[in-house]
């Protein structure tokens, strides 16, 4: 901290005796500070105003969101979008709980990000107080740690460790809930606080046994697949996953969290795995010999039905948190640590190979599936969302940074904007949170000042945050925002015209005209009907300096193929007609 | 109890699997661990917290019902927990297990003598003598709890109290060093 601004702080008259002393929240800022915080997204309240008092004269920037779940949506899109740790800030009660969703979805994640929250005063704790929540007992599960501060010397040390816990390991969200005395108290402000835990923190490593092990395993298979998950972006480890997978001729599939992790437009790359991933991929899962999976978890919607998933392959699995490996899949070798680092070790002990019989297979399957591919399919005067995506992707030359939501637009736009960079693409997938795109790509805005950055969402999770574009125009905030408009929750309809009969219940709905809806809340808006619109409407928002709306209504009733349904073998896909198009 | 382990891995033969948890003696650190217990759904059979040989340090002993992948991943889920400072495995260690319980049973004059020939037998003892009742104290592994407890049952147990197992590694070395750094040490990972 600047001597300027500890000086602003003593102007105001304040009763200190030790001029060393300092409020609990001047120490809040004091070390948001040092930890290196430009940005700050909150909500101002009764509990946490002794923290937003003594802001002025810090160097850090609080945007005013409408919404605390968007504070904590944005802290945890800044953090996906620079690897640095979000910081949200809200007060108690209702304003803790708010932040609840947002929270749980950056657990899911593994981003790294700190909530501050205000709290009633120690005095009053427990006493169900004029706004008083237990938040460090409701986010208990959804937090990598949380912490209760009660008295001002506790801030720095908890806050510094709540950094520290973050981004450390596998990163997530810590929450330090800080009553109004504790803000409100006198504590001296040591230069290094001393650390508060007792404890080391030690990230496993993989055994060279253990990569000894791997390496046999790949050298010998003849139908290896490399997993990318998130873990290669957030170890930083593209490079290292490239050099791994060109040596040993393997290629690489992604999870939906992995996409960016290896380039998309790279010879070994397959795309995506799972219940909406590539059907040659799918297939060539479960007939693999060996899958080398890098900081990944075989979430249920990669396996689907565990007791038939790649039962012919041997596993490798490389991942920081111990407790991932053989939780749903039972693995031949166990490779715990940083994926970077265990790469590092990995490579030099496995064989230059080329395994083209193998590769020559999966093409094949390739190019059985192109019929089907909607990209190749003509309009016929629609508008299908998959090549609004596509449309997108080309005259974004591949390069934005793409924010999506969640549900049939996500799954579109994993499947056809094709990535070939790490951090350029955010969106929910563990906890699949609607609402999500447009506050994480604010967040990703500060973090990416000069990055081209596109929201694609459905009109469904679009209006659930919607109150956020306000923000933006407050902000001066530069975002294209797409909303991918069918009229219906498009991925519940889905599911009810193949699982459900037909019945629509509940998935019909109407949207405000979305653009008199950004307009009225200062943002430019323009709409798309027709496919050959697009060129001009992209290159519309692209020129405008502000945020833009661009609706794009689509056909209502497409569906996101292949579709591997809930707990079925992979093989088992739902595949779009060959057909379904040359009857119309 | 919580319910049983949704996980779908095959399960090895479950065994009764001890381990040792130190933990930061802070306000929310047992709430931690049972949370985790619950929403994991781990199976506890038994689990005790007191204070150990260093301030500020608490130890937990905790006995589940499980396979030993399952006890592998009870260890490696407490160790991200950031008041867990260490945790030992103590199932397949040379280690000493004991358990200590209170029976209140039915003693009848009649049958009073054959009650007390009995608890002498198990190396118990009467703690409590009543009109109508004694209550039984004994010390042991689970095994001799559990017999002791059938002995007693037809004369008629009105209340039944187990402390659940405490464990301790046999050897001269202290358990829980290998986590738990000094302060001075800092948080560095």
């Amino acid at each position: 901290m600047s001597s300027q601004s500890a000086a602003v702080q003593q102007s105001k008259g304040s009763p200190q005796a030790d001029p060393a002393q300092k409020t609990g929240a001047q120490i809040v800022w004091e070390v948001l500070a040092r930890e290196g915080v430009e940005v700050v997204f909150g909500y101002p309240g009764g509990a946490i105003m002794p923290t937003y008092d003594a802001l002025p004269g810090y160097p850090i920037r609080h945007v005013l969101v409408r919404h605390e779940q968007g504070a904590a949506h944005m802290a945890d899109g800044y953090a996906r979008a620079s690897g640095k740790v979000g910081v949200a800030i809200a007060t108690s009660g209702p304003g803790a709980t708010n932040l609840v969703t947002g929270i749980a979805t950056a657990m899911m994640d593994s981003s790294p990000i700190v909530c501050i929250t205000g709290q009633v005063p120690s005095t009053a704790l427990g006493s169900d107080a004029f706004q008083e929540t237990d938040i460090t007992g409701i986010t208990l599960p959804i937090t990598k740690h949380n912490y209760l501060v009660t008295r001002a010397e506790d801030v720095a040390p908890a806050l510094h460790e709540a950094f520290f816990i973050a981004r450390s390991g596998r990163p997530g969200p810590v929450l330090v809930d800080i009553t109004k005395d504790a803000q409100q108290g006198l504590a001296r402000l040591e230069s290094r606080p001393p650390p508060r835990s007792m404890r080391r923190h030690p990230i496993p490593v993989a055994s060279s046994e253990a990569i000894a092990r791997a390496a046999l395993l790949i050298d010998a298979a003849e139908r290896p697949l490399i997993f990318a998950g998130q873990g290669v972006i957030a170890s930083g480890s593209s490079q290292l996953l490239r050099e791994l997978a060109e040596k040993t001729g393997i290629p690489v599939t992604s999870t939906l969290l992995g996409l960016g992790g290896f380039p998309a437009s790279h010879p070994l790359s397959l795309g995506m795995m799972g219940m909406h991933g590539e059907a040659w991929v799918n297939a060539s899962i479960q007939e693999a010999d060996l899958l080398i999976a890098l900081g990944m978890r075989f979430d249920d919607r990669v396996t689907g039905k565990l007791q038939t998933y790649a039962v012919n392959a041997r596993k490798i699995h490389a991942e920081i948190d111990p407790t991932e490996i053989n939780k749903n899949v039972r693995v031949d070798v166990a490779l715990p640590g940083d994926v970077g680092r265990t790469l590092s070790a990995l490579i030099p002990a496995v064989q230059a190979k080329t395994r083209q019989p193998w590769l020559d297979r999966i093409s094949a399957r390739r190019s059985e599936a192109a019929p089907r591919d909607v990209q190749t399919i003509p309009c016929g005067g629609k508008l299908y969302a998959a090549h609004v995506l596509h449309d997108l992707w080309r005259l974004t030359e591949g390069k934005a940074l793409v924010v999506t939501d969640v549900g049939q637009h996500q799954m579109w736009e994993a499947q056809y904007y094709k990535h070939d960079r790490p951090r350029s693409l955010i969106t929910s997938g563990g906890l699949g949170t609607m609402g999500f795109a447009l506050p994480a790509a604010m967040g990703a805005r500060f973090a990416r000042p000069q990055d081209e950055i596109w929201v694609v969402a459905g009109d469904g999770g679009f209006q659930m945050t919607a109150c956020e574009m306000v923000t933006c125009a407050q902000e001066g905030l530069k975002l294209n925002i797409a909303i991918i408009n069918n009229g219906y929750l498009g991925m519940v309809r889905q599911w009810q015209e193949f699982f459900y009969n037909r019945r629509y219940v509940a998935t019909p709905l109407r949207s405000p005209d979305f653009v008199k809806l950004a307009e009225a809340h200062g943002l430019a808006a323009l709409r798309v009907t027709k496919r050959e619109e697009i060129p001009e409407a992209v290159a519309r928002a692209r020129a405008e300096p502000g945020s833009v709306v661009v609706e794009f209504r689509v056909e209502q009733e497409d569906s996101v193929y292949p579709m591997v349904p809930a707990n079925t073998d992979l093989r088992d896909m739902i595949r779009r007609p060959a057909n379904a198009f040359e009857e119309e | 109890m919580p319910h049983e382990s949704a996980f779908a891995l095959p399960a090895g033969p479950k065994t009764a699997q001890t381990l040792i948890a130190y933990v930061e003696d802070r306000p929310g650190t047992l709430n931690r661990i049972v949370s985790l217990f619950r929403r994991r759904g781990f199976n506890i059979e038994s689990l005790t917290v007191g204070r150990t040989e260093r301030e500020g340090i608490s130890r937990i002993t905790v006995v589940v019902r499980a396979d030993d992948e399952t006890a592998r991943r009870l260890e490696a889920n407490l160790y991200k927990l950031f008041n867990v400072l260490s945790v030992e495995d103590v199932t397949h260690a040379p280690s000493v297990t004991r358990e200590m319980a209170f029976v209140k049973v039915r003693a009848a004059q009649e049958r009073r003598a054959e009650l007390l020939q009995l608890v002498q037998t198990f190396r118990a003892r009467v703690v409590d003598l009543g009109p109508e009742s004694v209550i039984v104290e004994t010390t042991g592994t689970q095994e001799k709890l559990d017999g002791l407890v059938e002995v007693l049952r037809p004369f008629g147990i009105i209340e039944l109290v187990r402390t659940g197992a405490v464990a301790m590694l046999r050897g001269p070395g202290a358990g829980g060093q290998n986590g738990a750094a000094r302060a001075e040490d800092g948080v560095a990972a």
